[in-house]
């Protein structure tokens, strides 16, 4: 079977799409699809995995949410839960560091940008990564460094497969150079993943900028992306004033890098879980 | 260099005491004249100039050691890469396709033994800028680095680079050919080799497109050099909101070698000339040259097992962050 074939079977045996019902209107229960404008059940669009029903727009999603749709059912075990954020350089700008990452704590009842741990895909073993977007914009401090080298560690411990969903607007500026030196830090790790001859796939959402991209984001066996995620390594508005002219539409789209050859597939994700088991199964070792 | 070309790249900060040494200069020159004894003037004053130039190297502001990182003068990769080896070869490309001057590399002696030596090219004017693209490295910079770096890996020469750049080109080719690969990929693969590394801040270390040929055994840094996650321009418009604030980043960003040194980031600071690298180029060369030759002979002692090992822990134990329950 072709590659070709293989995703086009796959798109196939994809459940067909929920229709949306008429639903009796409440406060929160309804959401609007920001690129359509279809107003869709929310409890049809989780279903859905956040996916507009309509036009198959991938809205964002949060990292518990994330795990739910990947995880198997009760075999999520976190690592490094404990890992909490500091402000190793009393960095101040309009507002000190210390107080945003207590904002953006009580706000999103996270510790930081990233959740890591293991669990089963379709009963298969993984280390599973998901950065979140929601805190500081998905930003790469120490500790989602340090949580993220733990995670390929513990992968690399125990032969496990490492996915690594991202979603980053890059380094944690107000953590300055460490926060630089966790792009080092985690590609090391990551060497020593691939020196046990196993598999590593980051799936790139949207966005996935800068330090990310120019680190762990790139040094996939293999590269998925979501469809039309923004992913590139300099800001869209650095590179238009540095030529001071207007880019391409699909420039830095996930569709922009495929073509390019810098990711192996666009997935949809309601086929994420499914193509990650299978991708993973296929590279299982062969028994003797 | 001569005080009148000197003069055309004055910083703010240097003025008074380039004043002051024109004036010991005056002085001596009517005193030759008139044949008149000035020494005891001439010893006063340029006491007096030491005292000074102590007094404004030693509390530079780090937005005026990022003027002196960026100063036009400052040596860069190709003039530390003359005044240190006995033998030099460039080699050119990236056998992908481009040849990128502003990250060049090539084979090296260095007291006695062969290394590979490469890094960022800033030019030397604004023609030669232009050409070196301010030291903004492209894909095929990056990819050049590696092949070379492979290259030393394979005939077991130590690597030595140079950091010397505002950050990595950003532009839709460099996009296009994949800019955050290219410098992903190197990261992970200088883990892997067996000959020692030792990269040198030279001058300006910008974000990630400096890191891309920074992952060493040994890290040094310039006295007067900085390395920094974002420009502190970029991070006043970010944060601040205002560029003009880019002092204010300077300092809170941490980008001075002292802050770097502190933080446990660097191995070593390299002392500079008492008034910058620029002022007397041989004098840190010699330095750089010491300095490297130390590094070589330590880490050539160790087996490559011991080498990758000490690279990985020193960059593993990067980072701070708080563990365990909440007291
Ligand atoms: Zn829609």
């Amino acid at each position: 079977m072709s590659l070709f074939d293989w995703f086009a079977n796959l798109r196939k045996n994809e459940p067909p799409v929920q229709k949306r019902q008429e639903r009796e209107i409440a406060d929160g229960l309804w959401t609007k699809c920001s690129v359509c404008s279809a107003v869709a059940y929310t409890k049809d669009l989780k279903n859905n995995q956040f996916v507009c029903l309509e036009c198959g727009h991938h809205t964002r999603v949060n990292s518990d949410e994330r795990i739910e749709q990947l995880v198997d059912k009760e075999t999520w075990q976190p690592i490094g839960e404990d890992i909490r954020p500091t402000d190793p350089l009393a960095f101040s700008d309009r507002k000190s560091y210390s107080d945003r990452l207590k904002d953006y704590q009580a706000k999103t009842g996270l510790t930081d940008a990233v959740k890591t741990g293991t669990g089963l895909i379709e009963g298969l073993p993984i280390a599973l990564g998901v950065m979140d977007f929601r805190f500081m914009g998905g930003s790469m401090g120490s500790v989602v460094g340090e949580k993220l080298c733990r995670l390929i560690e513990t992968a690399t411990d125990q032969s496990f497969p490492v996915v690594i969903i991202c979603a980053s607007g890059g380094a944690r500026m107000q953590e300055g150079m460490l926060s630089l030196m966790q792009m080092a830090k985690i590609s090391g790790a990551l060497h020593r993943h691939q020196e046990h001859k196993l598999l590593y796939i980051p799936v790139l959402t949207h966005p996935t900028t800068g330090g990310v991209t120019a680190s762990f984001a790139m040094l996939g066996d293999i590269i998925l992306a979501e469809p039309k995620a923004t992913i590139g390594f300099a800001g869209r508005r650095v590179i238009e004033q540095t030529l001071r002219e207007k880019l391409p539409e699909d420039f830095q789209t996930s569709e922009y890098l495929l073509q390019h050859g810098f990711v192996d597939e666009i997935i949809p994700r309601t086929q994420l879980k499914k193509i990650l088991a299978q991708l993973i199964s296929l590279h299982q070792p062969i028994s003797k | 260099m001569p005080k009148t070309e000197r003069r055309n790249f004055l910083l703010d900060f240097e003025k008074p005491l380039c004043e002051l040494e024109a004036r010991i200069q005056q002085i001596r020159e009517l005193a030759d004249e008139n044949q008149v004894d000035v020494s005891e003037e001439i010893a006063q004053l340029e006491a007096r100039a030491n005292v000074l130039r102590q007094e404004i190297f030693s509390s530079l502001t780090p937005a005026q050691r990022l003027q002196l990182a960026r100063h036009p003068r400052r040596p860069s990769t190709l003039d530390y890469i003359q005044a240190i080896t006995e033998e030099w070869i460039e080699l050119h490309g990236d056998r992908g396709g481009s040849d990128d001057p502003a990250l060049v590399g090539g084979i090296a002696r260095l007291n006695g033994k062969p290394v590979v030596m490469l890094g960022h090219q800033k030019g030397r004017d604004t023609k030669d800028n232009v050409a070196r693209n301010f030291g903004m490295a492209t894909p095929g910079g990056y990819r050049k680095a590696l092949r070379l770096m492979n290259h030393a890996n394979k005939f077991g020469m130590p690597i030595v680079t140079f950091i010397d750049t505002p950050g990595a080109w950003a532009g839709v080719d460099a996009e296009k050919l994949g800019q955050g690969e290219a410098i992903a990929y190197n990261l992970r693969q200088m883990f892997s080799y067996d000959v020692p590394i030792i990269t040198t801040v030279i001058g300006e270390g910008g974000s990630g497109g400096a890191l891309g040929i920074g992952v060493a055994d040994h890290l040094f840094m310039f006295e007067h050099s900085v390395y920094t996650v974002a420009s502190p321009e970029a991070c006043a418009a970010i944060l601040w909101k205002d560029a003009k604030k880019s002092g204010q980043a300077a300092s809170a960003l941490k980008i001075t070698s002292r802050d770097l040194k502190e933080l446990g980031l660097i191995d070593r600071i390299l002392t500079e000339p008492a008034s910058g690298a620029h002022s007397e180029p041989l004098e840190a060369a010699a330095t750089l040259k010491q300095n490297l030759r130390e590094s070589i002979e330590k880490l050539s002692a160790m087996t490559p097992e011991a080498r990758r090992k000490l690279r990985y822990s020193k960059f593993r134990q990067m980072g701070i962050f708080e563990q365990g329950e909440i007291s």
